[in-house]
């Protein structure tokens, strides 16, 4: 058998080729063209270099933007994750315990994103709501849609209640996976709770986690439904992210030639971030026992 | 096929063609002559194509921050990015 014979494999992904041709390339190449031109219309169109990329380099509603989603994925990861581990601490090893659990856990991640958003709107209105009126009921005035704190506040544990099942199950398979002789083990060497969990279960765990971390990253610095419709951006922009600034500016103002080029800019940053996180993967997986 | 709606331009025509040339050259290069993964100044072991995508993604990072730092012609960036490149693809 050569090499060429072994190559006729590739012929068998040529229809995914194909799709995401279709899907994912001509789209990319329709927006690097629109991105250095100004459309009016079909067939409408002028020739203006990187015009657009400098203006949205030097936009400060960019920069709020990117900021703002540093941030918010940054507070995803530092609750989320902690939270995750400790809930999957918590569940039942085996036993309908364990079933349940885990049905329950997985409840909130098959929920359409908009609809959480919609649920969240009513859960937390501030006069019919039954979050937002108990609150207001213990003389704390609550309305997200006016105060950017408690907009993001509500943003937050939004999120947390939404994605939160998804470090729990990770955590808890990879919680599962370790051989009972470890436990038996330690429990001859007379250890801690603390120094199981430090010396075992954490490292024992670092796959699973890598994972969990890098797919939280990567969803929440690209969400959009969730506080689209919660906050719509607001109050003022102050939950504006990058990706509801990005259809303000396609969609909302009809301007083509610049969100192209901010979308090109923020396919950049996710390709970099990407790699990174990728290369951490394959080092962590590396790495791991 | 009308492809009027891609709204294409002689620039991102040459930017693509050039693309995807790179691509079958460094294809035709890898069935001639397969690439040992090995190591240089980027920390990291890497092969030919992860090296031409670390040179890429650079490139790109570099032109847009001559863009949003400079009021230079942009060709300086991109001689700088072709530089970068070769250094990249040599000794990376």
């Amino acid at each position: 058998m050569n090499k060429w014979e072994d190559n006729k494999a590739w012929f068998l992904v040529l229809p995914v080729f194909v799709i995401v041709a279709f899907s994912a390339i001509i789209p990319l190449m329709t927006v690097v063209n629109y991105s250095i031109q100004d459309i009016f219309g079909p067939g409408e169109r002028v020739f203006v270099g990187l015009e657009w990329f400098k203006e949205v380099l030097g936009d400060p509603r960019l920069h709020e933007a990117l900021m703002r989603q540093f941030l918010f994925s940054g507070l995803v990861l530092l609750i989320e994750i902690p939270l995750g581990i400790g809930i999957a601490l918590l569940m039942p090893k085996k036993g309908w315990g364990a079933s349940l659990s885990l049905v329950l856990m997985a409840l909130p991640l098959l929920i359409p994103w908009n609809v959480i958003g919609t649920i969240w709107i009513v859960f937390t209105r501030p006069d019919i709501g039954l979050l937002g009126s108990f609150i207001n009921g213990m003389g704390i005035p609550f309305d997200h849609t006016a105060s950017p704190t408690q907009a993001w506040i509500t943003l937050m544990l939004m999120e947390v209640w939404h994605w939160t099942p998804l470090v729990v199950l990770l955590a808890y398979a990879g919680l599962r996976a370790i051989p009972e002789a470890y436990f038996q083990a330690a429990k001859i060497d007379g250890a801690s709770a603390w120094a199981v969990f430090k010396y075992i279960q954490l490292p024992k765990m670092r796959g699973v986690l890598t994972i969990a971390l890098l797919l939280r990253f990567m969803d929440s610095f690209l969400i959009y439904a969730e506080p689209f419709v919660l906050t719509g951006g607001g109050p003022g922009n102050t939950t504006t992210f990058l990706s509801i600034y990005l259809v303000k500016i396609a969609v909302g103002q009809f301007d083509l030639g610049p969100a192209a080029a901010f979308s090109l800019i923020y396919f950049l940053i996710i390709l970099l971030l990407s790699w990174l996180f990728y290369q951490v993967l394959q080092n962590a997986g590396k790495g791991d026992a | 096929m009308n492809l009027e709606w891609m709204a294409w331009t002689l620039p991102t025509a040459i930017f693509f063609i050039t693309i995807i040339c790179i691509l079958i050259a460094m294809t035709t290069w890898q069935i001639i002559s397969p690439c040992i993964k090995r190591r240089g100044f980027i920390p990291l072991s890497t092969t030919r194509g992860d090296r031409l995508f670390i040179g890429l993604l650079s490139s790109a990072y570099i032109h847009l921050a001559w863009l949003g730092l400079t009021n230079f012609t942009i060709w300086i960036a991109f001689v700088f990015s072709l530089v970068w490149m070769g250094v990249v693809m040599r000794w990376g």
